[in-house]
């Protein structure tokens, strides 16, 4: 049991901060696309951008942790085979760190465009900051549309390419993110 | 040949009279906002739901002797729904209701105007909105006129209507008590010099 990364393997932290967020992620992008859809009697109607505000909000502090957390330890050594993987695999595992946080902030300036504060389960409000900007909330809101469909690729390309390593070249890339080693 | 000339003359001079007396022009102050296009519409049919758009111009002719000569041009520039909630307007924007992007403009052209004593008339005129054409009467009081106090005359009326949402092709369904949206006008136009 290892709570830190190490060169051969991901520690505890990093591997429930993983997962975690995945499953954030796995409930907001679809939530996102319906919610958006409903009719207006609908009881989640309400009830759907209201979780989807407070998630994205837990979301952002999931994340800031992670990127505290990576920025002060090591990873383990990259599996990639060659020189083009190792790039394709870094310029993904950035992305999935950058998409979601300009997702949060994007989210952020929809609700928070007139002033509003945003809600987490009645447990704390995040008040607004910028505030006002002519068109701000059609234009965050665009934004974190488009975002939301980059991401989803991303996340496609990143899930494929674990499954790759597993099934086809079977080496430990999905295995030393389900387990700490060690 | 000589009476239709006197004839010509006295309808030339009739013309010239009428057009010194013609319909004073009127500029609707939206620059210094003494003008306002409110909505209000049923929330579940539990309350009222009211917003406004916040940019539009405007103008109109009005003359005492011959009021129902009257008539008003206003265009509504749609992206300015303000219901004071952003995510609402965010909404309200979009293409299940107003649709910006696709009818930017909304506008409203009289067609004739009755005065109907005690300060009140009707004004019937066309409203696109959403790209649809329909006629629309607006019941109209006159407030008051007269010199303002920086030199310049105003005169404002209020004016009322209601029309159905899907009447102009928006076909989202807010319920039952929420089909119809009433429209309050407080129009103050400043005389063109």
């Amino acid at each position: 049991m290892n709570w830190k990364n190490n060169p051969d393997s991901y520690g505890l932290i990093h591997i429930a901060m993983h997962w975690g967020m995945a499953m954030i992620i796995a409930v907001l992008l679809p939530l996102g696309l319906w919610m958006t859809g409903l009719d207006y009697y609908d009881p989640w109607y309400k009830k759907g951008p209201d979780l989807h505000r407070a998630v994205g909000v837990l979301l952002g502090l999931v994340l800031l942790a992670r990127i505290a957390w990576r920025l002060c330890g090591p990873l383990p050594a990259s599996l990639a085979r060659s020189r083009w993987e190792a790039l394709a695999a870094h310029a993904a595992h950035l992305l999935l760190y950058l998409l979601p946080l300009l997702l949060i902030v994007t989210g952020y300036l929809i609700s928070t465009a007139d002033g509003r504060a945003v809600d987490v389960f009645g447990w704390f409000e995040v008040p607004a900051t910028l505030q006002g900007i002519d068109g701000q909330e059609d234009i965050a809101g665009d934004v974190h549309f488009f975002l939301a469909m980059f991401l989803l690729v991303i996340i496609a390309l990143h899930m494929g390419a674990a499954l790759r390593h597993h099934f086809i070249l079977k080496d430990d890339t999905l295995r030393r993110m389900c387990k700490s080693d060690k | 040949m000589k009476k239709t000339s006197v004839k010509l003359l006295a309808a030339g001079l009739a013309l010239l009279l009428s057009s010194t007396t013609q319909a004073a022009d009127y500029v609707i102050d939206t620059k210094g906002a003494h003008a306002f296009i409110q909505f209000h519409i049923k929330h579940l049919g539990y309350s009222w739901l009211v917003g406004r758009f916040n940019s539009f111009e405007g103008e109109f002719s009005y003359d005492e002797a011959n009021p129902d000569a009257a008539q008003v041009t206003v265009s509504i520039d749609i992206a300015s729904v303000d219901s004071n909630h952003a995510e609402r307007d965010k909404h309200l924007r979009d293409d299940e209701f107003l649709d910006a992007e696709k009818f930017p403009q909304a506008r409203f052209v009289s067609t004739s105007y009755r005065e109907l004593g005690n300060g009140k008339g009707e004004l019937q005129g066309e409203l696109t909105l959403h790209g649809v054409t329909r006629p629309l009467s607006i019941a109209v009081t006159a407030i008051g006129a007269g010199d303002d106090p920086w030199g310049g005359y105003r005169r404002g009326f209020e004016g009322r209507t209601s029309f159905a949402l899907a009447d102009f092709g928006i076909k989202r369904n807010l319920g039952p008590a929420s089909k119809e949206v009433h429209l309050w006008l407080g129009i103050e136009g400043i005389r063109k010099k």
